[in-house]
């Protein structure tokens, strides 16, 4: 498990949204989720981005451990974060050898109940102290035509997070006319109300917004959203009631 | 001892012995470490004062950069009759004093250069009186001329291809702050006295040079002195004593930077460090009830709407390599004592709220002495006006004290001197990115294609060998330091002679300290360009004559701006080489060589005179401001860049370090509580490594285009931005140096 290799697609030395404080963001390559409003599509390859062995970039990521506080830590992102699970699961370990706070943001779309997947899950929950878990829809069919994916195992992921005490975050990306009619958004607090309260630190609404469109075009990929606009700050407001989001 | 009344409730002694302001400070100052919510908002008076400047800024634009000029005073102490704001509304203003007769307009100031002086009067339109030229051109010598004699041949060529730019051989060098404080705390006859003491003890009683030079010297400060009593006199103040309350104190300080800047058209007049001084006659004031915190409040407004109206006539040349019209008035707020007290008081929070009362402005240019042992409510005040106004600049206490002190002052954009125990000379800046292009064509400048610098071997492989570069690089700079520092030898010494700094000088201790400030510009091109050479595989495109004019990079390189040692380590060697050649050599008056990493926005000028660089800066591109990475090498964010620049040793570039990042508001924190948290935390964060500076911009790119494209909009008519070492109104750039500003790196996450 030492050397096992990690491929990263890039990294942001400040963020500010992924996670409480100041964060390292580690941005991982490969998703196979094919979200029509992705604004990273240029980590969906899963082949390609920089070798690290986890201790190697924790390395790099304690250069900023003067900016982090009480608050802040290592946030892994992607790209799809648990396809490389071995590897967030070694470099959270050694992370919290030094006590710094770890996040992962994760789409859930890898996970799984076999009993396999979940013994490597359940190692690394151990060293995660809080996940970031996108909702991008309730409803499975609406889901498999936005994503290209189901979403009955993100959904399982959630339940047992919440089963198990983890901390989350739930966010929920809106865009006009396709994540944000009514129906949806009560399903999905209604699901929200089934879990943990405990466990539900923050529920995020995040406006849709066109600045990974450019991205799109340079990868030669026909934008997915074409004419689609951001929402009206009218439509946040609405949509933040009924998730009871900020 | 001495002792006046005016002194009544001061502690100490030592201070009363002799001319020791910092004694005072430390004897009597009331450290405050509660939060913003005392402070007061403006007084009707300061609204409409504010309302009339205004006004008066807004004409001064529309008639394209200058309300008014002078044409037929010399400039000096006692020149004009007293000027203010409105003569209609005199009696609002608690603080009085302007540079002329009427607000805002500008003085000529002949001495630093006769021919300057006219250019500026005739490109907005004013006619030279031709008495006053024959005065200054058949009768008078000038700094510049005086210069321009003395030049080497060499020198002529350094300065006309541009490889020293900006050199202050055609106005004032400015950057001395006289310790404006004397003038209050003892008033001008007692700073008279220990001046004639002074130049009865000047010498043993053999006229040698240095001794006669100084007599004179002193007699010219003794001689400003008695003027700055009569200046204040017209005002109807009597100087001669102590002040008794903080609105004299206050008043008092104010006439003495005013003398400055009536004699003195230096780049950079800085007030200094005030605050913590001026808080104890307030505090004095308070609790014996004579004021109140409205009546303060407005002290300090009134003083800091003065500061905002300094103006000097300069030229088109002079604004493009200094553009917005600045004279960095630089403040100080701030820091710790040496006996580990703060010296954040209640009046570093009101000058900090001068930037809510009357909103952004780029002048005073206010510098927080920042350490992350300061109360974190000042932090946090001091971060939340940041994110407000982006109208303030960050420097690091804990690396400048153990240097300068508890009692310096910034003298210019970054720069720290010992306020009263020292004087600096500002030497502008050698491109060390240009010299690496004379290292590779054998001194031949690549734009002008003629010999300047010694034609040593030029190199002439294809592809670009690391060893033999930094040979030929190393030779090169030894003779750029050589005739750098021989420049500004005679320039220094002709300004002591025909423009001599009497007024500031006056409130300066007679065995004055020297630093001989020399500066660096290039510096990220130049780290980026070695590391090509050295990571990459940088071909070489000569053009008929042989010439290197352009470089072709195969393959990645690290860059300077992303945390990786293999760049900046470069950039740690390039500043102490080069300092290390510039100490060899003989500074004038025996001062002691400093750098600085700083280029103002004169990083726009000289990447113009720059051709194409090995690091794929094309030719004619912009120079990266100051200390910071090139724009686009950036790829890691925000704190990876601080990171880099903060491995620069601030001990080798005692002259300061200059950083200047935007950041977009949301890319800083979803609320206005996490974005005053993050941004604390980053400036705790980077200060704590050992950096030396940053300014802090907070807003998105797309503000800055609409500025640009809008500039009549009413909210961008005080917009004001950072950049290297100061703060000017955005609209009053000009349009390339905008486009810089927009194509810089701002740090924003997807």
């Amino acid at each position: 498990m030492e050397n096992v290799i990690g491929k990263v697609n890039s990294v942001e030395s400040f963020g500010s949204a992924d996670g409480p404080g100041i964060r390292y963001v580690v941005f991982l390559q490969g998703c196979k989720m094919r979200c029509k409003y992705c604004h990273n599509p240029e980590t969906w390859a899963l082949e390609g981005g920089e070798e690290y062995t986890a201790k190697d970039l924790l390395a790099k990521a304690m250069r900023y451990k003067n900016y982090w506080g009480k608050n802040g830590g290592i946030t892994v992102s992607g790209g799809e974060a648990l396809l490389q699970l071995d590897f967030v699961t070694e470099f959270f370990k050694l992370a919290k050898e030094k006590g710094v706070h770890t996040a992962l943001d994760t789409s859930g779309n890898p996970f799984s109940m076999e009993p396999e997947y979940l013994e490597k899950f359940d190692e690394l929950m151990k060293y995660t102290d809080l996940f970031i878990v996108d909702i991008k829809e309730m409803d499975e069919e609406k889901h498999l035509e936005l994503t290209a994916k189901p979403n009955n195992n993100i959904l399982d992921m959630i339940e047992y997070l919440s089963n198990h005490d983890k901390h989350m975050w739930i966010r929920h990306v809106l865009v006009p006319g396709l994540t944000d009619d009514e129906e949806g958004l009560i399903a999905l607090r209604k699901f929200l109300d089934g879990l943990n309260q405990d466990m539900v630190d923050r529920v995020q609404v995040l406006p849709y917004h066109t600045l990974g469109m450019i991205k799109w075009d340079n990868l030669g990929i026909p934008y997915a959203l074409e004419g689609v606009h951001v929402p009206s700050e009218e439509q946040i407001n609405r949509a933040r009631e009924i998730l009871k989001a900020i | 001892m001495l002792n006046f009344d005016q002194w009544d409730g001061f502690e100490g002694r030592l201070w009363k012995e002799e001319i020791n302001v910092r004694d005072f400070i430390q004897k009597n100052y009331t450290p405050y470490d509660g939060d913003e919510s005392f402070l007061v908002g403006p007084t009707e008076a300061t609204d409409k004062l504010w309302g009339k400047v205004q006004e008066l800024l807004k004409e001064q634009r529309a008639k394209g950069g200058v309300l008014d000029m002078d044409t037929d005073i010399v400039s000096s102490i006692t020149s004009h009759a007293p000027g203010y704001i409105d003569p209609e509304m005199k009696d609002l203003e608690q603080i009085v004093g302007l540079q002329t007769d009427k607000p805002l307009k500008r003085a000529f100031m002949p001495y630093g250069g006769i021919q300057m002086a006219e250019k500026a009067l005739t490109e907005y339109g004013y006619t030279p009186n031709p008495e006053l030229h024959r005065i200054f051109t058949e009768y008078h010598k000038t700094h510049n001329q005086a210069v321009f004699d003395a030049y080497t041949p060499e020198m002529r060529a350094v300065r006309k291809n541009k490889i020293i730019t900006g050199l202050p051989d055609t106005y004032g060098r400015g950057r001395i702050v006289g310790d404006y404080r004397r003038i209050a705390l003892y008033g001008i006859d007692q700073l008279i006295a220990f001046k004639e003491e002074d130049k009865l003890n000047c010498g043993s009683g053999s006229m040698k040079g240095e001794v006669i030079r100084l007599r004179e010297e002193l007699q010219e400060q003794i001689n400003s002195l008695k003027a700055m009593k009569e200046m204040a006199k017209s005002y109807g103040y009597d100087i001669s004593q102590p002040a008794k309350t903080a609105k004299e104190a206050v008043q008092w300080t104010y006439f003495g930077y005013l003398a400055a800047i009536k004699t003195q058209n230096g780049a950079a007049m800085s007030i200094g460090r005030v605050c913590t001084f001026l808080d104890i006659y307030i505090e004095r004031d308070l609790a014996k009830g004579i004021i109140t915190e409205k009546e303060a409040q407005e002290l300090i407004d009134h003083m800091t709407l003065k500061f905002r109206m300094v103006k000097f006539a300069r030229c088109e040349s002079y604004n493009q390599l200094f553009s917005g019209d600045p004279v960095w008035a630089t403040i100080d707020l701030a820091g710790i004592g040496v006996d580990g007290r703060s010296m954040v008081t209640k009046t570093d929070f009101r000058v900090l709220h001068t930037l809510e009362n009357m909103g952004p402005s780029p002048e005073p240019n206010i510098t927080v002495l920042y350490s992350s042992a300061l109360p974190e409510k000042f932090r946090r005040y001091a971060a939340h006006i940041s994110i407000e106004t982006s109208s303030i600049q960050y420097e690091n206490d804990d690396v400048m004290k153990p240097v300068w002190g508890d009692d310096y002052a910034i003298c210019c954009c970054v720069s720290a001197t010992q306020t009263g125990k020292e004087m600096q000379f500002f030497g502008a800046r050698a491109n060390l990115a240009k010299c690496l292009l004379y290292a590779i064509n054998g001194g031949v400048d690549e734009k002008n294609k003629v010999q300047v610098g010694p034609a040593y071997q030029p190199i002439t492989s294809d592809v670009l060998d690391y060893d033999e570069v930094m040979d030929k690089y190393d030779k090169m700079m030894d003779w750029l330091a050589d005739v750098y520092v021989n420049t500004l030898n005679l320039i220094q010494y002709m300004h002591d002679k025909y423009y001599y700094e009497a007024a500031q000088m006056a409130l300066i201790d007679t065995d004055v300290r020297r630093t001989f400030a020399t500066g660096i510009a290039g510096f990220s091109h130049v780290i980026d360009s070695l590391s090509a050479i050295k990571y990459a595989k940088v071909s070489v495109i000569r053009d008929e004559d042989g010439l290197a004019v352009d470089y072709k990079i195969d393959g990645d390189f690290p860059r300077y701006g992303n945390d990786d040692d293999r760049a900046d380590e470069i950039g740690v060697w390039l500043l102490r080489t080069f300092m290390e050649k510039l100490k060899k050599h003989h500074t004038y008056r025996r001062s002691e060589p400093t750098t600085s990493i700083l280029t103002i926005t004169s990083n726009v000028v000289y990447g113009k005179a720059t051709g194409a660089l090995p690091d794929g800066r094309p030719a004619g591109e912009p120079l990266s401001p100051g200390a910071n990475p090139a724009y686009g090498a950036e790829t890691n964010g925000l704190l990876a860049s601080l990171n880099s620049v903060a491995k620069i040793p601030y001990e080798w570039a005692l002259d300061g370090i200059s950083n200047t990042q935007t950041v977009n508001p949301e890319a800083l924190g979803a609320t206005e509580e996490e974005r005053i948290d993050n941004l604390v935390m980053a400036m705790d964060g980077y200060f704590n490594q050992g950096a030396h500076h940053v300014n802090v911009n907070v807003f998105g790119k797309e503000k800055l285009i609409d500025a640009m494209e809008h500039p009549e909009k009413e909210e961008y008519q005080n917009f004001t931005i950072r950049v290297s070492g100061y703060a000017v109104r955005f609209i009053d750039l000009t349009k390339e140096q905008q486009k810089d500003v927009i194509s810089r790196t701002f740090h924003a996450m997807m």
